[in-house]
This record gives structure tokens, sequence and C-alpha cells, in this order.
């Protein structure tokens, strides 16, 4: 029930805000608040009050909420959450407060039907995170669109209906191969088990041929690559998030990108393990070269927004590598850089809004010495640049490092290809920071310094980002469970994380759990009218399949 | 005619029966709002009737079969021609003082396109088109004082005793290699000759032609926008709806009778149909300056989605094409209700022009016609997603690889110039441009008409299942084919 609270009250609270803001803008930002808020705070309860069971391996959903839809078609309004989605949820909470508070001031026109497109895209993104019923994820995976598209196309920048139009063709465009690989899965499951239905637990066990299963994979694959984005496909990114507002840019970031990362880690690589496998070192190349090419292209930029937007595709080729290792390490890494990168880009665009709130420009040539107006705004950047190129001690440090300490396992030059990135990451941070707050610039203008709605925002962002870089075990512990249900599902067998968890886990952290019993190493059983299939389901490799790292030993 | 066939005309007998004392009220006593309010009174009456229909006897021969196939589709015709004449009633007032025989005309095109859902025999086909088309010549060509609403009508009046010819002959070719009329004597007569001969291929060919014009698919589908742009905007929904959707179930019912699914030669002629329709629908919509246009070539593509269904074949199919036409109808009602809403005595609101700042001006009307775009592009939240799901089901589950990957790719173009008015409607609005917006034309019953498709096109996008249970119940109610 909580769970649909969290959609509801985005709903009705942008419901709330667009009537309100008919009459006072202020009403309208402040419901919406009020909404996210609420949203906070119950995940918040969630988190705590299942802490301990989501330490425990073998866990089921902590939280379920299930309602017929269309029966007919096997199609239900079921909503399920584990650990993944818990932090996930938490962070579309997170950032949309963030979103709202970033354009407190920005967004004077049309507020009321602003914050309802803002609240409804977070909805949206809310149930992609939380669906696990293949259509009511579609269903959520294109209701956030609408929403994003009006919040560039009325509130953006210039050039705003070109980017608005770009991306809402891209990701439509791609999410439709995604619903075709959908119907496939689900008319294979049908002809398999006479049995017509959507949801996640069932499908998990749908055997199929290795050609079929490489085709649906493709088809899930594009639809997040698109979103993601990984190279070939991120193309609409840039554009988008220079034209959004601030808001816009900061979801975009800081969400609408996650979404893609969760689908590869939620659906492609348990529904499709052995095609995951048979894509891993393509999966990883493309990550690797979107981390280059993705860092290359920041440099070059001379816009402040396309830059940052660059250095996301740059970050995001780390989630990339990191899905695709797909082992404990490496998809640690991979969640806690869609975290740690939905935070620091997050507040760097902020930091950009804030820029040309203050100067209307986002050139970067035009820039320069505003330390010296503007301390407080320095100091701010100068951290979230920090934390982009991967400063120890800072979130952004730990992501990229496990996401690399995983990807060594599985492939040598792929890894040193990758590592890369934290050198050029380094070069356009520091590059940011010397141009814009450093130097001489031939005029100063005068700009003012953070408010202090501006560096509470700030602030807590950074506590976020340190946080997770001084102690990330909880957040970790969050996860642990579902990324080893996930890793599981791909057959990659226990000995080579055994030998890992020896050597990188913090055993005074781990919680005790109770022992499983053997042969019950099921996670999430609490399917909905159907069973899980037996270990030996015949999707899993044999236990000894030589595959990757395991081969060195 | 025994009592109980009697019984199963009942709907037909008061569409064709109401518009003799309409007529003499007519001609005795001129009032707009009686002519309106009576024909609304005649729609809702037929509407009931359909509720009281006897259980059909299937009596092999009959020229009508009243089965709850037919049923269905006269029923949404019905509603789809009382919203058309709500729609009309402000609309055409604005534009000519002696309008009621406008409804006249709108009754019978609506009995025509009841008597070709049910027909089941070449006789009540044909007759049945005629009635739709005679009427339609009229109803387009209505506003005489408008050169546009002329060039159309006689356009389409050409074209479309052209198509007829065609039709007529492919008859005749039946009806000279079977020697019947009746689609249930001639599919006997094919299955006992196992493979048409050629003359039948040629007939099935003629016929289609017919057929694809009023259905206005690629190659016959030159007709439509200069069609839609030039009759009045009611009209111009009418056309989009129940004149295709009557030719549809019948073409539906045809093949599936005739079990034509077998003929591996037609089904590839479909696809390529299919294929050609959506492809030169969507790509013809991208540079369209105007709306009524660009909704015309989406009409074109959107039937060829629809065709992908009937190939498909199967139950599913019948009830998918049930679904998509229902949503289709709703959502190209809405669409062509706020142009009729929208636009002034002079000419219509057709150009994206415009629309600009429409959000901001008259946000409902901008949210209707917004709802009704996303439902066009099968958004989420709208009937339109739902009836595409529906679509892309039937094609997977028949194996249509190749058509149902068109589909989508067509899907994907088609979002560019759906978008492209959204965007418009959504941008700043022009000081001086639209000024004249204010002196809006519409009448209460429109607004009831448009707020009604609105909120239907949600509803069943959030909650289908009362249609999928209405589209069983009725259909299966006594399974046709």
């Amino acid at each position: 029930m909580i769970l649909v609270l969290l959609i509801v009250i985005l709903i009705a609270g942008g419901v709330l805000a667009w009537l309100l803001g008919r009459w006072s803008a202020m009403a309208a930002r402040i419901v919406s608040l009020l909404a996210l808020a609420a949203d906070f705070v119950l995940i918040l309860f969630l988190w705590v009050s299942t802490y301990e069971r989501l330490n425990c391996a073998g866990q089921s959903w902590i939280s379920e909420f299930y309602l017929p839809w269309i029966p007919q078609f096997g199609i239900n309004f079921h909503l399920a959450m584990d650990g993944l989605s818990l932090v996930m949820a938490g962070l579309v909470a997170f950032i949309g407060l963030a979103a709202i508070l970033c354009s407190w001031s920005e967004i004077r026109e049309r507020a009321g039907f602003f914050h309802f497109n803002l609240l409804w895209n977070l909805a949206g993104i809310m149930g992609v995170f939380l669906a696990v019923d293949l259509f009511l994820f579609y269903f959520f995976w294109e209701l956030m669109l609408v929403p994003m598209y009006l919040l560039i196309g009325i509130w953006g920048h210039e050039n705003r209906n070109y980017a608005a139009m770009k991306f809402f063709i891209f990701t439509q465009a791609s999410g439709l191969f995604m619903f075709i690989a959908i119907l496939g899965l689900y008319f294979i499951n049908a002809r398999n088990t006479g049995f017509y239905t959507f949801d996640y637990l069932n499908l998990l066990q749908t055997a199929l041929e290795p050609a079929e299963a490489r085709l649906l994979a493709a088809g899930f694959l594009i639809a997040f690559m698109v979103k993601l984005p990984a190279v070939p496909f991120h193309n609409w990114l840039p554009d988008a998030h220079t034209e959004a507002p601030t808001a816009g840019s900061v979801i975009l970031a800081g969400l609408l990108l996650k979404t893609g990362a969760y689908g590869i880690l939620r659906f492609v690589i348990p529904l499709f393990p052995q095609a995951s496998l048979d894509f891993r070192y393509i999966g990883m190349s493309i990550g690797v070269v979107g981390i280059i090419y993705g860092a290359k292209l920041a440099f070059a930029q001379a816009d402040l927004k396309r830059l940052v937007a660059y250095t996301s595709v740059s970050h995001m080729g780390f989630v990339m590598v990191g899905s695709f290792a797909a082992n404990e390490l490496a998809l640690q890494g991979a969640v806690m850089q869609m975290v740690c990168h939905a935070v620091s880009t997050g507040a760097l665009f902020i930091l950009a809004g804030a820029l040309q709130e203050r100067l209307h420009t986002r050139e970067i040539g035009t820039m320069g010495g505003y330390w010296r107006d503007a301390p407080r705004m320095g100091g701010v950047a100068l951290f979230f640049a920090l934390a982009s190129t991967g400063l120890p001690g800072l979130g952004n440090f730990v992501a990229e490092f496990l996401v690399l300490a995983g990807a060594y396992r599985v492939n040598l030059p792929i890894t040193v290809l990758a590592s890369l990135g934290l050198v050029f990451s380094a070069v356009y941070g520091l590059w940011i920071i010397q141009s814009i707050f450093h130097g001489g610039g031939e005029t100063p203008a005068k700009v003012g310094d953070l408010s202090l709605r501006e560096m509470s925002l700030l602030g807590a962002m950074m506590a976020v980002i340190l946080w997770l870089g001084l102690f990330p075990q909880p957040m970790l512990n969050t996860v642990k469970a579902s990324l080893e249900a996930i890793r599981e599902q791909t057959g990659l067998t226990q000995v080579g994380s055994e030998h890992l968890r020896e050597a990188n886990s913090y055993p005074h952290f781990t919680r005790s759990c109770p022992p499983k019993p053997a042969g019950q190493d099921v996670p999430m059983s609490r399917s909905t009218g159907g069973t899980r299939a037996t270990p030996e389901g015949g999707l899993r490799l044999p236990a000894n399949q030589p595959i990757g790292f395991l081969r060195r030993q | 005619m025994t009592l109980v066939e009697l019984h199963e005309m009942i709907p037909l007998l008061i569409l064709g029966g109401a518009v003799v004392p309409l007529l003499l009220t007519v001609s005795f006593y001129r009032n707009l709002k009686l002519t309106v309010a009576l024909t609304v009174l005649i729609f809702i009456a037929a509407f009931t009737s359909l509720f009281f229909a006897p259980k059909p006897v299937r009596t092999d021969g009959s020229l009508l079969s009243m089965d709850g196939y037919a049923l269905f589709y006269i029923g949404l015709f019905l509603a789809a021609s009382l919203v058309v004449a709500l729609l009309s009633y402000g609309y055409v007032r604005e534009r000519k003082d002696d309008c009621q025989e406008f409804y006249i005309l709108l009754i019978l095109a609506t009995l025509g396109a009841s008597v070709l859902a049910a027909a089941n025999s070449f006789i009540p086909l044909f007759l049945g088109l005629e009635i739709l088309s005679v009427s339609l010549y009229v109803l387009i060509s209505y506003l005489r004082g408008f050169t546009r609403c002329i060039e159309a009508g006689v356009k389409y009046l050409i074209l479309a005793a052209a198509s007829s010819a065609f039709l007529l002959f492919g008859i005749a070719l039946f009806y000279a290699e079977c020697g019947t009329m009746d689609f249930k004597g001639i599919s006997e007569i094919l299955q006992i000759q196992g493979m048409p001969t050629p003359l039948l291929y040629a007939a099935f060919g003629l016929l289609f032609v017919g057929f694809g014009f009023k259905l206005a698919i690629v190659p016959f589908h030159m007709w439509t926008p200069d069609v839609y742009e030039g009759a009045p905007s009611p009209v111009t929904a009418y056309i989009a709806t129940v004149s295709k959707g009557a030719v549809f179930s019948l073409l539906v019912r045809f093949f599936f009778i005739m079990g034509a699914h077998q003929y591996k030669k037609l089904l590839f002629l479909f696809s390529a149909i299919a294929v050609a329709s959506m492809f030169t629908g969507n790509l013809l919509a991208l540079r369209q300056e105007n709306v009524k246009r660009v909704l015309a070539y989406s009409s074109i593509a959107h039937l060829g989605y629809l065709l992908v269904a009937f190939i498909a074949g199967g139950d599913l199919a019948v009830e998918a094409a049930a679904f998509y036409l229902v949503s289709y109808f709703i959502t190209t009602l809405a669409a062509f209700g706020v142009v009729a809403a929208l636009s002034g005595g002079e000419r219509d609101a057709d150009s994206i022009e415009d629309y600009r700042g429409l959000f901001w001006q008259r946000p409902w009307l901008a949210a209707a016609l917004t709802a009704a775009l996303l439902s066009l592009a099968g958004i989420p939240l709208t009937a339109g997603f739902l009836a595409k799901y529906y679509l892309v089901a039937a094609g997977m589950k028949a194996r249509l690889w190749a058509l149902v990957i068109i589909l989508i790719i067509n899907s994907a173009i088609s979002i560019y110039y759906y978008l492209r008015i959204v965007a418009v409607m959504y941008a700043e609005p022009d000081a001086g441009q639209n000024a004249g917006r204010t002196a809006f034309s519409s009448s209460p019953a429109a607004g009831v008409a448009l707020c009604v498709m609105t909120l239907l096109l949600v509803w069943i996008g959030v909650y289908p299942q009362t249609l999928i249970t209405i589209i069983n119940a009725v259909i299966n109610y006594a399974y046709p084919f």
C-alpha cells in the first residue's frame, strides 16, 4: 500500500499544484515540496524499518502492492520494492526535492503547470523503479516522457523545441522496441506455459532459445542504452540537458538516465542471463567508449551545461561497464555510481543554472574570476567538480573504484581503458573551476553568491556525497541482496565472489543473518500466481563454466 | 419476412422511418433547435433499441444478419453520429441559415453505415454503401457558400462513383462465377473449389478497390487530404469515423466469412497495402502545415495499422479491431471537435499557426486536443496506447514480425507531427495574430460532447476493462463468422 501511496502522492500533488498555481506560484511550490518531502519521509521510514531484513541475503520484496488491472491479458498493477528499488526511489525523492528547490526563483511564469509536469514526471519515474509487471513498467516508462517533453518545450532555453522533440522521439522510438521485446517474452512464456502474464517473477522463468533471448535482450537494451545513454545513442542527451530548465536538467541527469541503468540491472540481466553474458564484452566496450568519448567531448564544449551533459555520458559509461561485468563488486559499483552521479551531476547542473540565472549566459568563454564575488559558489563548485573527477573520500571515487575493481576480474584491457576516464575527468573538472572561478575574465561581472536556499540544498547534496564516500556500507548493504539475486541469475558462480568477499568486505559491518538452508538460495520468492523454477531451470551455466576472470584461477 | 426478422431490424427501421416525419417537420416548421433535438432523440432511440434486440437466429441466405457483431458496430456508429450531430450544431448554424437538412442527411448516412455493418450479401452491401456515399456527397458540399466545400464534394463524388463502378464489377464477377450474392453461399463454393479461380481473384481485387477507396488506404488515398480539408469539420469527423468504420466492419465480416485468410496471395496484397499506407500516411504528414491535412494523412496511416490486425486474423484480431476502432472514433471525434469549436465563421481553424499558444488562452480545448493527439500517437493514459497494444499483440500472436516492426517504426515517425501541433499549442501566444480567437463559436452541446469524448479517452486509457468486457460480451453474443 505504501508503494502506491508514493506514486499517488506525487500525482495528487501535481494536480493540486496546478490548481493552486493559478492563484499563487508560491503555493504550487510549497505543495510540490510537501508532496516530495512526504515521499522522502515514507521511503526513509521504509528503509529504517526494513534495514535489518535488507541485510540478509535471500530476502523477498520488502513491500508489495498488487491489484488486477486488465486480467484478460494478465496485466496487473503490481508494484514491489527490494533494496535496489528502495535506493532508486529514495533518489527520486531526493533529486525531486533538489529540482523543486533549485527552480524556486527560476520559474516565475506558469509555475502551477510547471510543478504539475515536474511531479507527474517524477511519478512516472517512481513507477518505473517500482513496477514489477512488465506492461506496467512500460506504461510508466512512456508516461514519464510527456511531462518531461513539456518541461523542456515550455520552460527550456533558446533551442527548446528541437531538443524536446529529439528527446521525445529518441526515447519513444527506442521504447517501442522494448515494447515488442516485452510482448515477445510474453507470448513465448504463454507458448511454454499456456499462461498469459506480464509478471516479472513469472517471466523470469521463461525458457528461451538462445537466438530468441538475444533478440529480446537487444530489444530491451536499445531502450535502456538510449536512456543511459550509451555511445551510439547518446545524441539526444546534450541537446535535452542543455535546453532544459535547471530542474529539467537535474531530473534528466539525476533520474531519467538512471532508469536505463536500472532497466539493465533489473530486467536485461535477470531475464536474459545467457544473452547478457554473450553481450558482456560488447556491453563493456560500449561503456568504455562512452567513458572516453564523453570525456573528450566534454572538454571540447564551450557551453557549461553542454559540458556537464557530456560528463554524464562519460560517467554513465562506468555504469555500463559495471553492469555488464556483473560480478559483485562491479554491480555494487554500478549502483553507487548511479546514486553518486545523480547527486554530483545534479549539483553541477544546479550550479550551472544558478550561474545562468545571474549571468544569462552559459558560455564558459565569457566567464572568469567569480571566486572573488562568490566564494561559496566557487567552493561548492570545486567540491562537486572534484567529486566528479573521483577524489578519494567522495562517493564517486568509491563507485568508480568498485566498478574498476570488478571489471578488472573480467577483462584487463577494458579496465585499463576505463580507468583513463578518471584521468580525463580530472582534466575537464579542473578546467571548469579554472575558467569560471579563477582566471582573469575581461569583464568580471558582478555575481551574487549563493542564497541560503541554494546553499542548504547544495550542502545537503555535499553531505550525501561525503557520506557515500566515507561510509558507503549502509548503501551497499541495502542493495546487496538484490544485486546478489541478479548476479546469481547470470550463473556466474559463487567462487569468484567468495574470494572477493574475503578480500573486500568489512567484516565488522556485515550483519549476522540466519544461515539459509542449502538449495534455498532463492530470493524474492513471493511471486504471484507462479512458482519459481528450480535452480536447474535451464537458464544457468554449469557451476564451473569458465567465464571471464574465473579462467584465470 | 417474419415477425422476428422485423423485430431484429428495429434499429434500422427507426433510422429509416424517422427520416420521413423529420422531412415533413422541416417542410412545415423550420426550427434548427427542434430538428437537432429530434435527431438526437432518433439516435438515442435507435441506440436504446439495440439493447432489446432478439437473439439472432442464423438463417443462411438472409440479407442482413443482426448478430452481436453488427449490433456492436451499429451502436458505435449511432454514438459517433450523435456526437457529430452535437458538434455540428454550433458549427453549421454559424455558416448557413437553413441547415435542417444537414441532420436528415446525417441520419441517412448513419442508416447506410448501419446496413453495411449488418450486410450479409452483396445487395445490402451495395445499397448501404450508396446510401452512405450519396448522403456524404451532399454533406461534404453542404456549405454551398464556400468553394472549398464544393471542390471537396465534387472530388469525392467523382472518385467515389468510379470506385463504386469497380465494386459493382467485382460483385458481377462473383455472381458470374458463383451464381449467388450471398456471402455464405460464395464461401461454400470457394470451399468446394479449394483454390479461387483467377476470375475470383480478380473479383476480390476489384472489390477491394471499392473498399480501399472508402478506407482511404494507399493507393486509393488521394482524395483524403483534399476532402478532409474542404469538408466542414464535423463532416470530416464523420468521414473519418463512421464512414471508414462501416466499411472496415464490413471488410472484416466479408473476409472472415470467405475464409480469405487461407489465400496467401490476398494476405500478401493486404500486407503490401498496409505497409504502403503506414509509410505514405506518416511520411506525407510530416511536412503538412494544415491540421486537417495532418489528421487526414494520419488517418491513412491508422488504417494501415488497423489492417495489421485484419491480416493477423483470429479471435484476438476481431477484438483488437473493435477496440481500435472504438478508441480511434473517440480520439478522432475529439480532435475534429476541437477544430470545429475553434473555427470562426469565415474559415476553419486548420492552419497550425491558429493553434499557437492555445493552451494559455483556452486550456480546456487545448487539453482535449493534446489528449487526442497523444492518443493518436499511442502514449499511455490515453485510449490510443491500449489500442496500439492490442494491434501489436494481435500481430505478434500471429507472428507477423515484419509488419509489427514496421508498425513500430511508423509509430515513431508519427510522433513528430503530432508533437509539432502539441508544441505549438504550448508555445508563447502571439499577441495580435490570434486575437480573433475570443470570437469563438461553440455551443454548449459541442462543449459537452467534447468533454465526454476526452473523459472517455482517458477513462479507456486508464481502465480499459469495461470496454474489453463489452466487446467480448457483445461480439461473442452471437459469434458471427
